[in-house]
């Protein structure tokens, strides 16, 4: 017998099988961000393995401090929204909510340390163009291009997480799920951890290039 | 799919794992391995997302179909890793290893009427 639910839409013929299209369908739009976030990759590996010792002297002036505290905290973040989705499994809408509003925490706690990290280094002159540490090689203005657009484009990634995480709360509050229903709430996970495994690239890439040189 | 939900305690483990694993990319960075410090670095890099996809992201309890786009995007960047580096790696090897060419420099062939630029002044 297929089951019914009020969110079930009309192409398909029961909940699993939604379920299973939009697991599909959220995969398939990661892979697009694998390749887009791939392309900076690509470019960062090209320019590293062209000036190696440009891109050690330019790592060194990252702060190690704030990107390490950073991955934990959104290495963390993925661990509570694990147990957000843990919880609608287990139809627990009040710990639900709580573990949502605990990984939105962690989402803002991630910005805020990025925003004073990032006041940081461009009070260190460290933004390219004219105005640049001169007495940096001139190639590693390329690896701090490669810094702002990569961090830059991962928050805004973190940016789009809590909207979506803000809306699963909100969801959750007018008691749009339960175990028989939370879809959303598990895509949204996905996303959220994709978001975390990009950094967990960024950080080595970005931050630990030559650490025991410096 | 319709998996089992994972004991919370897994979840936990799983996190302190990373974490671990944090501590060890942060510390090897410091010590001088040569070239095996990047190779390190990469290593605990995969070694968390395969965490994070297979135990956060329930990717061990996925089908199929599923793999073949988990994989899908991963596969695709290493062909533009792969075909973009044969470049670059190998810029100024293969001209220098084979001089065949240089005859072509002293003596430019002149088969072709020169269609561009000269032949329309």
């Amino acid at each position: 017998m297929p089951e019914t639910h009020a969110a079930l839409q009309e192409q398909f013929e029961e909940m699993p099988q939604q379920k299973e299209a939009a697991t599909l369908g959220m995969w398939a739009f990661l892979a697009t961000e694998v390749l887009f976030f791939g392309a900076m990759f690509m470019t960062y590996l090209v320019y590293r393995q062209t000036y190696p010792w440009a891109f050690a002297e330019a790592s060194h002036h990252t702060i190690v401090l704030f990107g390490t505290v950073n991955t934990a905290i959104l290495l963390t973040s993925s661990l509570t929204m694990a147990l957000a989705v843990h919880a609608a499994r287990e139809n627990n809408i009040k710990w639900l909510f709580r573990f949502l509003a605990i990984t939105i925490f962690f989402a803002l706690a991630f910005l805020a340390v990025k925003g004073f990290e990032y006041r940081q280094d461009l009070n260190e002159h460290l933004w390219p163009g004219p105005h640049f540490r001169p007495e940096l090689p001139p190639q590693a203005q390329i690896f701090w291009v490669l810094y702002w657009i990569m961090t830059g484009v991962h928050a805004v990634h973190v940016t789009v997480g809590v909207c979506l995480l803000s809306t699963m709360a909100w969801m959750t509050s007018r008691r749009k799920f339960s175990d028989a229903y939370y879809t959303p709430v598990e895509m949204t996970g996905l996303y959220w951890h994709f978001v975390d495994i990009i950094w967990i690239y960024l950080y080595p890439l970005l931050y630990l290039i030559h650490r025991y040189s410096s | 799919m319709n998996s089992p939900n994972v004991p919370k305690k897994i979840y936990l483990r799983v996190w302190i794992a990373l974490l671990a694993l944090l501590l060890l990319t942060w510390g090897l960075a410091e010590i001088n391995l040569g070239p095996f410090n990047n190779v390190a670095a990469l290593g605990i890099s995969i070694t968390k997302m395969l965490l994070v996809v297979l135990i956060f992201m329930h990717g061990r309890y996925e089908k199929a179909l599923t793999w073949i786009f988990i994989i899908g995007g991963v596969v695709w960047f290493l062909i533009m890793v792969d075909l973009t580096l044969s470049d670059y790696l190998t810029r100024g090897q293969v001209r220098d290893r084979n001089q065949s060419w240089r005859h072509l420099e002293q003596n430019p062939p002149t088969l072709q009427p020169n269609t561009n630029g000269e032949a329309a002044r």
